[in-house]
């Protein structure tokens, strides 16, 4: 009988860190588009660096910061008695940092097609920062939006490094789908293996083609100028 | 006695295609006039109306209007675009493409604000069989009405125009220019106009400013700047040459003023001066009316 847990933990790591990782990346995504600092250079680079840098580095770096034996982790769990290393809001904060290309690149690419007389526009029309935002440059870089979810709600269902770096493969905790394929294939257990990657496969290829069939209908229904 | 309602000095550094060029002008203009910006492009004419609407920080100015201060950058002062009272039209219109026409006009009401005014503009601006259709499905002119009648729901003390209608074919520009005309008597604005269509000039503004390399270089009344020599004449009209016919002894000169026709006798040295395609003005002193070359 098939183990339902580790699709589930992989499921609802999955929107945890999508929905966290949208509140995030919608204010850094529009300050990297607008702002006119020189200081955008590197944090688009830091921002980047998880689509490049092998996951094994980036859980590396944060099991080392998480860590109860180092500053950062010790006060976490001092004074705040938060531990971070094997647990599952460990994995959520790491997730969000992987996958945070994900979610800031599509935005950004979205931002940046927008014509900048539509922010102008609504600011002389007198209306705030956050109004044009939500009515106005939102509305229209949705099908980015729908990318940037998608892309990290799949991107953070197939991580394994950075999980089996940070999670430690805790059942029930921290065993997320990937790292169950990996165990079942250890112990020869292929036909499990393959249900669990059979599952994936078809979630994954789902999704994906759901997207593409959604931003093809709406670029047909509302073409941008 | 009249007010001047806007009071503008600011300097800014350019970067154009002919290289770096610093922008300093002032000027003022009065309540209800109509003041048009001339020039050849990367002149500064459309900073002049964005550093206004603020769009772009000046280096260095102070802009006030009606007495309220916009900018002064002695004492660190720059009121954001939004808390301008102002109305932008954009050369490219800048709709809203996710909204239809009463959406976008009503984007530009305040909170609580009453409705009413969109539904009167859209009556006025004759736009009712458009309200419910999103900026994609209009034509250009329909589109510029669009951000005209948007800009004015916002019910500004300024109303800035970025060449609205560059884009447009000579017809659409005639019928445009007139609710130009319309909106800024109707609703009383006050309005800055940038231009490079000579016609287009004489027919709408006051005022006119000429900038070149970020300087102004002419400014005062459109005849005054435009004609060589001033004339006191009965009645001027401006129009473009559009044919130069051989009639026995004289010249038929055909001038297109506005969307009328007017036909001129000219003599072979007169004509000799004249080309089609030329903006001229035509003026008539006692009898008979005499054609002159501008700019």
């Amino acid at each position: 009988m098939i183990d339902l847990q580790p699709l589930w933990l992989s499921l609802r790591l999955s929107l945890v860190t999508t929905g966290i990782l949208l509140l995030v990346s919608l204010p850094l995504a529009y300050w990297l588009a607008y702002s006119r600092t020189r200081l955008k250079v590197v944090a688009e680079t830091i921002v980047s660096l998880p689509m490049v840098l092998p996951p094994s580095v980036l859980g590396f770096y944060l099991l080392l910061a998480f860590s109860p034996s180092y500053t950062f982790g010790k006060f976490l769990d001092q004074y705040l008695n938060i531990r971070l290393v094997f647990t599952f809001p460990g994995l959520v904060i790491a997730s969000v940092f992987y996958s945070l290309p994900f979610m800031v690149n599509p935005l950004l690419s979205g931002f940046r097609s927008l014509p900048p007389a539509l922010k102008e526009a609504s600011h002389t029309l007198g209306k705030s920062t956050v109004t044009t935002l939500i009515k106005i440059l939102l509305p229209n870089i949705r099908p980015s939006l729908l990318t940037g979810i998608v892309l990290s709600f799949a991107h953070t269902i197939g991580e394994f490094g950075v999980v089996l770096m940070i999670g430690g493969n805790i059942p029930g905790q921290t065993r997320v789908a990937s790292l169950a394929i990996y165990d079942e294939v250890q112990s020869m257990n292929y036909p499990m293996a393959n249900l669990y990657s059979l599952i994936l496969l078809v979630l994954s290829f789902s999704i994906l083609l759901s997207v593409y069939l959604i931003n093809q209908r709406s670029n047909k229904a509302n073409p941008l100028p | 006695m009249t007010t001047n309602l806007l009071q503008f000095r600011a300097t800014k550094m350019l970067h154009t295609a002919q290289g770096r060029q610093q922008l300093d002008i002032s000027f003022e203009l009065e309540e209800g006039k109509l003041l048009s910006i001339c020039g050849p492009s990367g002149a500064g004419k459309t900073t002049v109306l964005r550093i206004i609407a603020g769009l772009t920080d000046p280096d260095s100015g102070h802009i006030a209007i009606d007495g309220d201060i916009w900018v002064d950058t002695t004492h660190k002062i720059n009121l954001p675009a939004r808390k301008r009272s102002i109305g932008f039209v954009f050369q490219d219109f800048a709709l809203f493409p996710h909204l239809t026409v009463k959406e976008n006009l009503e984007y530009a009401l305040s909170k609580g604000e009453d409705p009413k005014m969109v539904t009167e503009l859209i009556e006025w601006m004759e736009l009712t069989s458009l309200r419910d259709k999103r900026p994609a499905l209009l034509s250009g002119g329909q589109q510029q009405r669009v951000a005209l009648a948007r800009a004015i729901a916002r019910k500004p003390q300024l109303l800035l125009l970025d060449e609205p209608l560059s884009a447009l074919d000579d017809e659409m520009r005639g019928k445009l220019q007139d609710y130009i005309i319309r909106a800024h008597r109707h609703y009383n604005l006050t309005t800055i106009l940038v231009s490079h269509h000579l016609p287009e000039i004489f027919r709408l503004s006051d005022e006119v400013i000429c900038l070149d390399k970020g300087q102004i270089v002419k400014q005062g009344k459109p005849a005054d700047i435009f004609l060589e020599e001033k004339l006191s004449s009965k009645f001027k009209v401006t129009g473009e040459i559009i044919s130069i016919v051989k009639s026995d002894i004289v010249f038929v000169v055909s001038v297109l003023c506005a969307n009328t026709v007017v036909k001129v006798i000219a003599t072979a040295a007169e004509a000799a001066g004249l080309q089609t395609g030329q903006i001229v003005m035509v003026a008539s002193k006692a009898f008979n009316p005499i054609i002159l070359k501008m700019e």
